[in-house]
């Protein structure tokens, strides 16, 4: 896993609520065996019209916001599926972090053992954002991990949650199932323990 | 309580503070959810997600192979090859099984799945077993879902299993391969919240339509964080099937998972079945399974009430399970929302669903019926479709399909003559699998098309780009199949 620590980088905005990971990755490109490549069809249905033409008014098509790797977007983002392909998705297209006023539990899992930050803030803080994002151009955040705090050029500036024990292994990009395979003889205890 | 008439909420929010409660760490009154959670612990520090331990582990073709690649990569082995089994449901074709898989990707998929299963020495229920179906399906059906149990699988509708008081939910494939080298997940423990049916559901409204009357209430996102408890009248006398329809669309609240205490209606459904203790340990684990409920002074960070005679069969109309309006009703009108995103996502979903505000539900037509998935594709899920279908066509602009969610679930059903009731209607009868639920496999709505389906996501384009899908009971689904629009199926005419 990559480590995050502190990032700097263009902001899209996605104005919706609830999008589901279906519509991150749409299923027909989650046949791949790989955890590579899903980038190119992120958001596929909404980034082309039904004749497969670009749609020139989704934000990502826009010249305005290319190689954006900050999304700001509405609420219960990532809901639905648990299927780990959307944060691959996000990831892939270049994305680092996510901001919303909330996210959906799996998929915020999902993100954090990817490398991905989901950010969550007030609606207000989210409001200021968009507005930004849309009306200037080349409008860029910080999202400052050591700190938990965003800040843009303009005097933004917002705290958010996120616990001590995954802030960590994202900046140090410490890997689960390691720090698991330390416990081993704790799981081993408990197995017997258990009769399992 | 709240009189639940008209169009009044069938509900009542309850806050309750930790500090009503009194904490005596040892003799602490638990939930049904903080028994199970707390016999799982392998290792708890302070500041630091719970290690967990999973006595269930399910895999099937799609979430999987990236984790099995992780494991080699790093060199890991597979901690406990026999707690985990593996199916195959998500893009298998749901005709003839004797010809090969057209579809080249889903093959390779199928493939990886074969060869990580052989490599590491796992039991697969493969494509032509007569035990494959629905990972959600097939689990309490042979008896894997056990009370008490921690499952999980790479799938949301993980949920599905806590019908059986096991406490289950849906990973990614970063933690399918954490449970493949560890058998345990690292968890921050969830909040909880209880959800009381009071009374029992009229005549012709099924556990889906109270699944989609409490989405309606809490919101796709009001369980979020929470494990939800199903308990009262309304879900006692559900049967397991039926529970198992409520928990599966827990996720749909947004919930991380569902529960419902076992009792005997859940020992009498696991007794005999093939993983299922056998007579030795049946009385043991039942006494064990007999302390899993609810203390009575436990406390549940929230709690809904629900009347479920106030429950009327539901329709969605719009692209998430929360647009959702009883059969008698009509299509909301963005104008009338609460607030300005409100507006919008109605908009936008009424745009996608090709549907005019005030529009009557029972005058809105459809094109396709799918009855299936693991919401509603066990035995009794068909037996109750076939009910309403029986002595009837389906209408003729509609195109009908009936997938079950196993092959034993098919048996059963051929054996009782229903797939005979639906193919004279002129349904089609599949093989088990996923299939139109999430369209992975050649089932797919064409663009534009509408569908009554018994499946549990509306998003847009989850049962094909462009499609236009509206979840109902497999009633509901049978009803509109027939007169090719949503009727009543309390004003049903069986014959
Ligand atoms: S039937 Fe649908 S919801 Fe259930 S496991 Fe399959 S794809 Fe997921």
């Amino acid at each position: 896993m990559i480590p995050f620590r502190i990032h700097t980088g263009l902001v899209a905005p996605l104005d919706r609520a609830n999008v589901d990971t279906d519509q991150i990755i749409p299923k027909q490109f989650l046949k791949r065996i790989e955890r590579s490549g899903f980038g190119e069809f992120l958001f596929y249905d909404w980034r082309r019209l039904p004749n497969g033409e670009v749609d020139p008014s989704f934000p990502l098509n826009q010249s305005k916001y290319n190689g954006t790797s900050i999304l700001i977007t509405g609420k219960n983002f990532g809901c639905g599926s648990s299927r780990e392909h959307a944060p691959w998705a996000l990831s892939d297209y270049g994305f680092r972090a996510i901001i919303a006023p909330s996210f959906a539990d799996i998929f915020a899992n999902n993100c954090l053992k990817n490398g991905l930050l989901p950010v969550v803030l007030e609606e207000q803080e989210v409001a200021t954002i968009f507005q930004r994002a849309r009306e200037l151009n080349g409008y860029q955040l910080t999202v400052d991990l050591e700190r938990r705090v965003v800040i843009d050029r303009e005097n933004f500036l917002a705290s958010f949650p996120i616990n001590d024990f995954q802030r960590e292994c994202l900046m140090a990009g410490l890997d689960d199932v390691g720090l698991t395979l330390r416990h081993d003889a704790d799981i081993t205890a408990y197995e017997r323990h258990r009769g399992h | 309580m709240i009189d639940f008439a008209g169009k009044s909420r069938a509900v009542e929010f309850r806050s309750l503070t930790f500090l009503n409660c009194e904490v005596h760490l040892m003799t602490k009154p638990r939930t049904l959810f903080e028994k199970v959670w707390d016999a799982h612990i392998v290792r708890q520090p302070s500041d630091e997600p719970a290690l967990l331990y999973i006595d269930l582990h399910l895999i099937h073709e799609v979430t999987s192979p990236q984790a099995f690649d992780a494991l080699r990569e790093n060199g890991r082995g597979l901690r406990r090859p026999d707690k985990t089994v593996a199916t195959v449901d998500h893009n298998v074709p749901t005709i003839d099984r004797s010809l090969p898989i057209a579809d080249l990707v889903a093959a390779r998929q199928i493939e990886a799945l074969r060869r990580n299963c052989s490599q590491f020495n796992i039991r697969l229920f493969d494509i032509d077993s007569s035990q494959q179906g629905i990972v959600h399906v097939i689990g309490p059906e042979l008896g894997l879902t056990q009370p008490g149990r921690t499952i999980v699988c790479g799938d949301s509708h993980t949920s599905t299993h806590g019908a059986f008081g096991a406490l289950a939910f849906g990973i990614g494939t970063s933690e399918v391969e954490h449970v493949l080298a560890t058998q345990c997940l690292l968890q921050n423990q969830p909040k909880t919240m209880l959800v009381e049916v009071i009374g029992t559901l009229p005549e012709g409204v099924s556990a889906k339509d109270l699944a989609l009357g409490i989405i309606k209430i809490i919101g796709t996102d009001g369980g979020t964080g929470h494990v939800i408890e199903y308990a009262g009248e309304g879900v006692r006398s559900l049967s397991m099937e039926g529970r198992m329809t409520l928990c599966n669309m827990s996720i749909e609240a947004g919930a991380r998972a569902g529960m419902i205490a076992p009792d005997e209606k859940t020992f009498s459904y696991l007794k005999g079945r093939p993983f299922a203790p056998d007579d030795t340990r049946w009385d043991i684990e039942v006494a064990h399974w007999q302390t899993l409920t609810t203390d009575r002074e436990a406390c549940f960070d929230r709690v809904v009430r629900v009347n479920a005679r106030a429950i009327e069969p539901h329709v969605t109309w719009g692209t998430n399970p929360g647009m959702v309006v009883p059969v008698s009703g009509v299509v909301p009108d963005p104008n009338e929302t609460a607030n300005d995103a409100d507006r919008c996502a109605t908009q936008r979903a009424l745009e996608y669903m090709a549907l005019a505000p005030h529009t009557r539900i029972e005058d809105i037509k459809i094109d396709r019926v799918f009855i299936g998935s693991c919401t509603n594709g066990r035995l009794e899920d068909l037996r109750a479709a076939a009910r309403v279908v029986k002595g009837y066509r389906i209408g003729d602009s509609v195109r009908a399909m009936v997938v079950p969610g196993s092959q034993t679930v098919k048996r059963a059903a051929e054996s009782e003559g229903l797939d005979y009731i639906f193919r004279e209607a002129g349904f089609e009868w599949r093989e088990a699998g996923c299939s139109m639920c999430l369209g992975m496999n050649a089932d797919v709505l064409a663009p534009g098309e509408r569908c009554a389906s018994t499946s549990n996501r509306n998003f847009e384009g989850r049962q094909g780009r462009g499609g236009r899908t509206h979840l109902v009971s497999p009633e509901m689904a049978a009803a509109a199949a027939i007169t090719g629009h949503f009727t009543d199926v309390r004003d049903w005419h069986f014959k």
